[in-house]
């Protein structure tokens, strides 16, 4: 059934798992294969089967991994090992991914190589949470990948279990003008500040950093991390007024949204109906030839950045917003990350310590408080958004709410409240009868 | 297969061990005109479709052209990479958080003779190894889960529906002709290690039938409390069960009413496997996004509660999702995503225009959220 998915034009991942098998098989490099040779073949019939039958061959992990590390490892056992020897054993080693995802063909080839002698020959690049993902090897050559990778490749593991996940970050200031900050710099940073709670879990459960350099989200950090940090500004958005009008006159070295429309005939470009009606707040104007922007209340949603990126700048006052508990829905539903921070400086020059006071504040609080396999987002649902404030010490305000609350049961503490909650009810019969 | 030791030496494990030294600097691995310029990019224009130009404050440029791929890749294939970015690259290139593949080349007239060197490439089945394009208001590469390759919990395949999902939208990857970028995510079972409730379209593989119990093994394999404790729903409890041969073992009860089929449970114990044939299969979503731009972030919501596994190509989901992009193409304004779009014309409209069923499985009856999501306005349309 998977020759079925050789044809179309997508590249396929059955053709190329063939050709690797074929390449293994005849070994013109001449490789001392550390795992069955055939392995890959045995994947491909895993995998045939599970076709067949419509589910897993997969056995639930095992408890695998590297000494002194409690993740980076996941076991894997197939369920039909008398089928496919190959794959009985076929762990996976997550390799922590550099900043960015920038490679040297140098680094990939040394990986390539180890891989094919102490795996097989088999990777994701890359796995959903950023890691390289090598997939598939037995117990013993574990201990063997780990030390290759650290002596030879200066490479470590990444995240697995209940600990902090590999952190992920978009390419930011190293490829794009939108990066309010970083990211590179700062993941790298917090990836090498925690690989104590990275590689041994002391964790109610899994924890995950994801680090955008601006609010387009291309790392999707809102959605899917713990803690988030999005680029953001704080004063103007930069304007060159001359820029805008060939935006206006429709010159061709001013493409709106930087062509990425250019596949369809959508008319001339409007700054009317393309920029200032849409803008989400309304704080746009063309006051003769010049734009204007209301920027107190602009909120920096980037749709006019992003239509007309010659024009348009983000200002200079750069820092990031953080967001708190983000999930996927296991298990009481989705959540998306909510503002705890709107706005913090990013500095590397005091290593970033306005930023690691609140990850470590939020720390003591979810390893305190969380239970088993609780995220920290479900954490702020059971103890509330006032727990999260008061831990962290930030001040309420209200960037914190969509809106105010619509119920008045607010869970009023007894020294808000003037004289206490301790009352004389005999005093108070005096004046009110029973 | 002679056993060829690393160095490492089991009798003595911390014997020159090295550990905790993170990932590899960023910087060793950016190309001379990214580490020249970063901080300095100016502003950036794509060209064509997979192709772009980012201008320096410098002056200089660096032309990306950026091709889809399979997350899944062998080393062979990694190797092809490494020989063309050392042809023309020199010996850098870069992955997107999409799985695509970037080349980076610093003048224009380096750009064609990389695109002739990717765009003819096949493997031997006859698809594109390094087809060129994802970029702007198209459809991008899907970031997607494990599947049946190598997880455990999955309800679906990951790589499979993937290519099978790709092959149908291949020329939206290569062409710029949506209203907005489209982004289609694959998440194999609801624990979604790919998460992939904030996107225009989901694929997510889901299980219909409560576990199984094991019970000869159950005791022996999982903690029981923890088996307990891991129902959202609280449908498992603790039951004496007496096996064929007399034995009375400890084991748990599941009430099938209560189940939800997260598979939580299964997690936290094997002996409660979900997997079949004909529960298991595909739930479509929909409307997600993650940007800011415009509007806010927001869920993708359930569209298609069901759609059985048809290995290997997934028929009745493609075509889902056909009508789903050529429904929202045809409709939506310039810069509209898709949830901005079905929002505007009312979920009502969207399911006549996908030509989707409505059913009652799509009415959330899921704890307090669910009352938010009905209709409390008389503004609806017939």
């Amino acid at each position: 059934m998977l020759d079925q998915l050789e044809s179309g034009p997508w590249p396929s991942f059955v053709s190329d798992m063939k050709h690797q098998a074929e390449v293994r098989a005849k070994n013109e490099a001449g490789v001392q294969f550390q795992i069955p040779t055939d392995c890959v073949d045995d994947l491909l019939g895993v995998l045939e089967l599970s076709y067949k039958h419509g589910r897993t061959h997969w056995k639930h992990g095992g408890i695998v991994g590297v000494f002194g590390y409690g993740g980076g490892v996941i076991g894997r056992y197939c369920d039909q090992p008398g089928m496919f020897p190959g794959v009985e054993h076929f762990h996976t080693m997550r390799v922590n991914q550099p900043a960015g995802k920038y490679y040297t063909t140098d680094y990939l080839r040394q990986l390539t190589k180890l891989w094919d002698m102490r795996g097989s020959g088999m990777t994701n690049m890359h796995g959903a949470t950023g890691d390289i993902i090598l997939l598939g090897t037995t117990t013993p050559q574990l201990e063997e990948v780990f030390w290759e990778l650290t002596h030879n490749l200066d490479q470590d593991l990444g995240g697995s279990g209940s600990n902090l996940r590999t952190p992920a970050d978009c390419l930011g200031s190293s490829r794009c003008e939108y990066a309010c900050y970083d990211t590179n710099a700062l993941c790298h940073f917090l990836t090498n500040e925690y690989q104590d709670e990275l590689h041994r879990p002391a964790f109610p459960y899994k924890f995950k950093f994801k680090l955008d350099g601006c609010p387009n989200g291309c790392v999707a950090s809102i959605a899917r991390s713990d803690m988030s940090f999005i680029g953001t500004w704080k004063d103007n958005i930069k304007i060159d007024q001359d820029a805008v009008n060939k935006y206006i006159e429709n010159d061709a070295a001013y493409p709106a949204n930087a062509g990425a429309h250019k596949g369809r005939d959508w008319g001339p470009f409007d700054i009317q109906k393309e920029v200032i009606n849409l803008c989400p707040t309304g704080c746009m104007k063309m006051d003769g030839k010049e734009l204007k922007i209301d920027n107190p209340n602009c909120n920096r949603c980037m749709h006019c950045i992003n239509v007309m990126p010659r024009a348009l700048k983000i200002g200079d006052v750069r820092g990031c917003s953080i967001l708190c508990g983000a999930k996927a829905p296991i298990l009481d539903g989705a959540q998306m990350g909510s503002l705890l921070v709107p706005f913090v400086e990013v500095n590397p020059d005091n290593d970033y310590e306005a930023i690691t006071e609140i990850i470590e504040n939020i720390w003591d609080w979810w390893m305190e408080e969380g239970k088993n396999r609780e995220r920290l987002g479900e954490l702020m649902m059971r103890q509330g958004f006032q727990k999260l404030l008061e831990v962290t010490g930030i001040e309420p305000q209200p960037q914190h709410v969509q809106y105010p609350r619509t119920n008045p049961y607010i869970f009023w503490k007894e020294e808000e409240v003037p004289g206490g909650f301790e009352r004389d009810v005999v005093e108070y019969r005096k004046h009110h009868l029973r | 297969m002679a056993f060829i030791s690393s160095g490492y030496n089991p009798a003595k494990p911390m014997e020159n061990r090295i550990t905790d030294i993170g990932p590899r600097h960023y910087e060793e691995f950016y190309p001379e005109v990214i580490k020249k310029n970063k901080g300095k990019w100016a502003h950036h224009e794509i060209l064509e479709p997979g192709v772009l130009v980012h201008v320096s404050e410098t002056g200089d440029e660096v032309y990306t052209v950026r091709c889809g791929g399979a997350r899944l890749m062998s080393t062979t294939h990694i190797n092809e990479i490494c020989d063309i970015a050392d042809k023309h690259c020199d010996g850098h290139v870069r992955f997107t958080t999409r799985n695509n593949i970037e080349f980076m080349v610093d003048s224009k007239d380096k750009v064609e003779p990389l695109k002739n060197e990717l765009k003819n490439r096949k493997f031997a089945g006859g698809s594109f190894k390094f087809p060129i394009g994802g970029t702007g208001a198209g459809i991008t590469n899907i970031v997607h889960t494990q599947g049946w390759i190598h997880c455990h919990t999955p309800a679906t395949d990951a790589s499979g529906t993937v290519k099978a999902t790709m092959d149908v939208l291949f020329d939206d990857f290569q062409q710029m002709r949506l209203p907005a970028p489209l982004r289609v995510s694959m998440a194999c079972c609801l624990n979604m290690c790919g998460a992939v409730h904030c996107s225009d379209i989901a694929i997510l593989g889901y299980h219909r039938k409560p576990p199984m119990i094991d019970h000869e093994y159950l005791s022996k394999i999982c903690e029981i409390p923890l088996a307990i404790a891991s129902c959202p729903t609280a449908a498992i409890k603790p039951a004496k069960v007496t096996l064929a041969d007399g034995t009375e073992v400890k084991s748990v009860a599941v009430n099938n009413e209560r189940c939800m089929f997260c598979g939580n449970c299964y997690t936290m114990c094997p002996s409660m496997p979900l997997a079949d044939t004909e529960g298991d299969g595909i739930v479509l979503m929909a409307g997600g996004k993650v940007s800011n731009r415009i509007s806010d972030p927001k869920f993708s919501k359930v569209v298609v509660a069901f759609l059985p596994n048809e290995m290997p190509r997934w028929p009745s989901m493609t075509d889902a999702i056909t009508r789903m992009v050529n429904a929202y193409s045809n409709g939506a304004n310039k810069y509209e995503r898709l949830g901005d779009w079905a929002e505007r014309i009312g979920w009502e409209k969207f399911f006549e225009v996908c030509e989707l069923d409505f059913t009652h499985h799509l009415i959330d009856d899921f704890r307090q959220q669910a009352y938010m999501s009905w209709r409390q306005t008389t503004n609806f349309k017939f």
